[in-house]
């Protein structure tokens, strides 16, 4: 038997040429590479793999496209279910969605189809062919409200217009997109890409007003009256602390505010209104996503040398591979099962932090073994700069302002399978509803409370 | 984009603008604040509403030039926009409960104060006085409309040159002692000021209510940039404020944190009036 064809890798910028600039590490396949990689597909008659995405992409259909030379079709088929394709292709946790079920997952059959990067690849060729995706749609009389303008939003957005509702999307920030644009860095994800995705959009029809943050200039009560249905995305935005001594010291970040001051507010250019702070020696505690965006973006502005400190070890790191991978190559040094104490400072300023070990108990309720601190083990970790990266909670924003809906525990909206709230007409998903989580399952749960708009407001 | 229909210059370094945004002026109140961004450049810079209009749908700002972004909005004139003007954040100012408030305004304070003070003589029975300070006679802001709406305006200058000579304190404390029934101080000007203003009401026991001016990037409890530690508590300027129980206010690192860029934004103005 003939040896099987390799998973085909994707060219990245060289780690030391990268950690200098912004632009995207991942270069995307060429049309040999993404031709090499589409005839790996075996087209299953039962594909595995379309079972574990969350919007449902026909993946042996669009990859057979590719393989076909018909890249433009395979682009349509694509947008048919997801209407983010060069976002969801560079930032969707493929190897625990569709790559994992793949019957080409183990390295006997050369490895998973590297299906995130097809659809990349389809998605960017689509867009550097100009192809505008316009097909024409029938009005109806339906008027929808979104609250706010991420994966979520856009999903549902997107959904509704093509349907023919007439969609209005409100931003509090000065510009849409959510954590597509203040969150992920331009490295991993390119604005200019998300932006292109945004005005596919609005050509569709979406109207964004950007400037109105709901609960505050309007209240969802205005936007019930106004609209048919109201849809609430208004994700996790508000970062969680360690609560511990020190985090209040100047050098001390939420992540949130360093990626927002670099990405949304382009503090990166020296010349930019607003300021960031460049440690000698960074500590980003967290070992997510979010996390490894922070600590390679502070190594781009120039750090001398950062750490990402995680309580737990190697196994239980929450970010995609591709992301410590990276990491690890550009230099980030990972200080593992190591939990800080305390944040200690000189005259208001960061000059360490205070660490101590930690060892693997038995797992918790979750199946993640809990850290346990080792005695003794206490010591120093010398930085000047320390940045937060735990998770998020919903913002309270609409909950302060909407006393007439019910929400969890947690302070996340409380809605039914439907993803309709408590109250009739409103609907809302994403990390509004499941607390922090992915991308695509905020796009994935968009896409269901968008059909079950559609089949509210139609009587059907 | 939106307008400037008015401005005026009320001091040498104080410009106040009316803006066009009938969107914030539909459930604004006295104590939010609007974040607006000069031009699509711009950083996020949060100012109070200093006045509001709903019938023509204006919000009232005064901007102090203290750094890169409020030296250029300082120089725009009517007829000029705005890239981005978003608003009310903030929670409004909630003194409910009390009859008697003696309201203390230092330097730009008078910002918050001034609608406060207007909309409790217009729409509630409380008594409002009001202490006025300043460093000197030309950089008291809006001392004629507080002599409008208070019940007796008191003017203090560091140099005497009107009202008495001395710090807001001083009257406090002369008021106080004088007789004076109060059951809630409002203090809101420069931090030395508000922290000056609840050590001295903390002794008398006198519930205190300042307003922080903190450091924002967002305004909507996203970042976390303007948090402060009251009564132990990490609490968010944005949306668990801006007005807070004085007393329970960690002043030093309040100061500490807004200190934070200043050597930076002193390079940057250098940096960019020399290009």
């Amino acid at each position: 038997m003939p040896e099987p064809i390799n998973r085909q890798r994707m060219p990245e910028q060289p780690p030391q040429d990268r950690i200098k600039n912004f632009s995207e590490v991942a270069l995307g396949f060429d049309d040999k590479s993404a031709k090499t990689e589409a005839d790996r597909c075996l087209n299953c008659k039962n594909a595995r793999c379309v079972q574990g995405c969350p919007v449902g992409t026909n993946i042996p259909l669009f990859i057979d496209l590719i393989k076909k030379n018909k890249t433009i079709d395979a682009y349509l088929e694509i947008i048919k279910n997801n209407h983010l394709p060069g976002i969801c292709g560079r930032v969707c946790p493929q190897e625990e969605q569709c790559e994992k079920l793949c019957v080409r997952n183990n390295p006997k059959a050369g490895g998973a189809v590297a299906i995130g990067a097809l659809e990349r690849y389809a998605a960017d060729f689509a867009a550097k062919n100009g192809l505008i995706a316009d097909a024409p749609v029938q009005k109806n009389n339906f008027k929808i409200a979104v609250v706010g303008s991420g994966p979520a939003s856009l999903t549902v957005a997107a959904e509704l217009a093509a349907y023919g509702c007439e969609v209005t999307v409100f931003e509090a920030f000065h510009k849409p997109g959510g954590v597509l644009v203040y969150g992920i860095p331009e490295f991993r994800l390119p604005k200019a890409l998300v932006q292109s995705e945004i005005d596919a959009l609005i050509r569709l029809g979406v109207k964004i007003e950007t400037n109105i943050v709901i609960g505050k200039t309007l209240l969802l009560e205005d936007l019930s009256d106004e609209f048919d249905a109201v849809f609430i995305g208004t994700g996790a935005g508000l970062p969680l602390f360690l609560n511990i001594k020190g985090e209040n010291l100047n050098g001390v970040y939420s992540a949130n505010e360093f990626l927002t001051r670099v990405n949304l507010m382009k503090a990166y250019d020296i010349d930019s209104a607003t300021p960031v702070f460049v440690g000698r020696k960074v500590a980003v505690v967290g070992a997510g996503n979010v996390a490894m965006d922070a600590a390679r973006t502070a190594l781009r502005l120039g750090a001398g040398e950062v750490s990402i400190v995680y309580r737990r070890s190697r196994e239980e790191m929450p970010a995609r591979r591709d992301e410590i991978n990276n990491a690890e190559e550009e230099g980030i040094i990972f200080k593992l099962l190591t939990a800080p104490v305390e944040i200690i400072g000189e005259s208001g300023k960061v000059t360490g932090m205070q660490c101590i070990e930690m060892q693997l108990g038995n797992p918790d309720e979750k199946g993640r073994r809990r850290p346990i601190p080792i005695p003794d083990s206490e010591y120093i970790l010398d930085c000047d700069e320390v940045i937060i990266a735990l998770g998020t909670s919903p913002n309270p924003i609409i909950k302060n302002s909407s006393s007439f809906l019910k929400f969890n525990p947690h302070g996340t909206i409380a809605v039914n399978e439907a993803f309709e709230t408590s109250k009739e007409y409103i609907y809302a998903a994403g990390d509004a509803v499941t607390g922090a989580a992915t991308v695509i399952l905020a796009m994935g749960n968009g896409k269901t409370a968008a059909q079950a708009i559609i089949k509210k407001l139609s009587g059907k | 984009m939106y307008k400037i229909l008015k401005k005026r210059n009320l001091t040498e370094n104080v410009v106040e603008f009316v803006i066009d945004a009938p969107n914030i002026t539909k459930r604004c109140l006295p104590g939010q604040f609007i974040i607006l961004r000069v031009d699509k450049d711009g950083e996020r810079v949060p100012l109070t509403i200093a006045g509001y209009d709903r019938t023509s749908g204006s919000i009232t700002i005064l901007v102090q030039s203290v750094g890169f972004s409020t030296m250029k909005l300082a120089k725009l004139n009517e007829g000029d926009f705005v890239e981005d003007f978003a608003g009310p954040l903030g929670n409004p100012t909630d003194l409910s409960g009390f009859c008697n408030i003696l309201h203390v305004a230092g330097g730009i304070g008078s910002a918050v104060i001034l609608p406060q003070v207007k909309y409790l003589r217009t729409n509630t029975s409380q008594k409002s006085d009001v202490i006025l300070g300043g460093r000197t006679a030309s950089l008291l802001t809006y001392e004629k409309e507080l002599g409008e709406y208070a019940d007796n305006l008191y003017i203090m200058t560091d140099d005497g040159s009107k009202g008495e000579k001395g710090f807001v304190t001083d009257m406090l404390k002369k008021l106080i002692d004088g007789g004076k029934k109060y059951d809630a101080v409002f203090a809101v000007g420069p931090m030395p000021m508000m922290r000056g203003v609840t050590r001295l009401t903390a002794e008398y026991g006198i519930h205190t209510i300042i307003s922080m001016n903190a450091l924002m990037v967002d305004g909507t409890g996203m970042c976390g940039c303007c948090r402060l530690t009251v009564g132990g508590v990490t609490k968010y300027a944005c949306v668990d404020g801006p007005e807070f129980d004085g007393h329970k206010v960690d002043f030093e690192e309040a100061m500490n944190r807004a200190g934070f860029y200043k050597e930076k934004e002193k390079e940057h103005i250098c940096r960019l009036q020399n290009k």
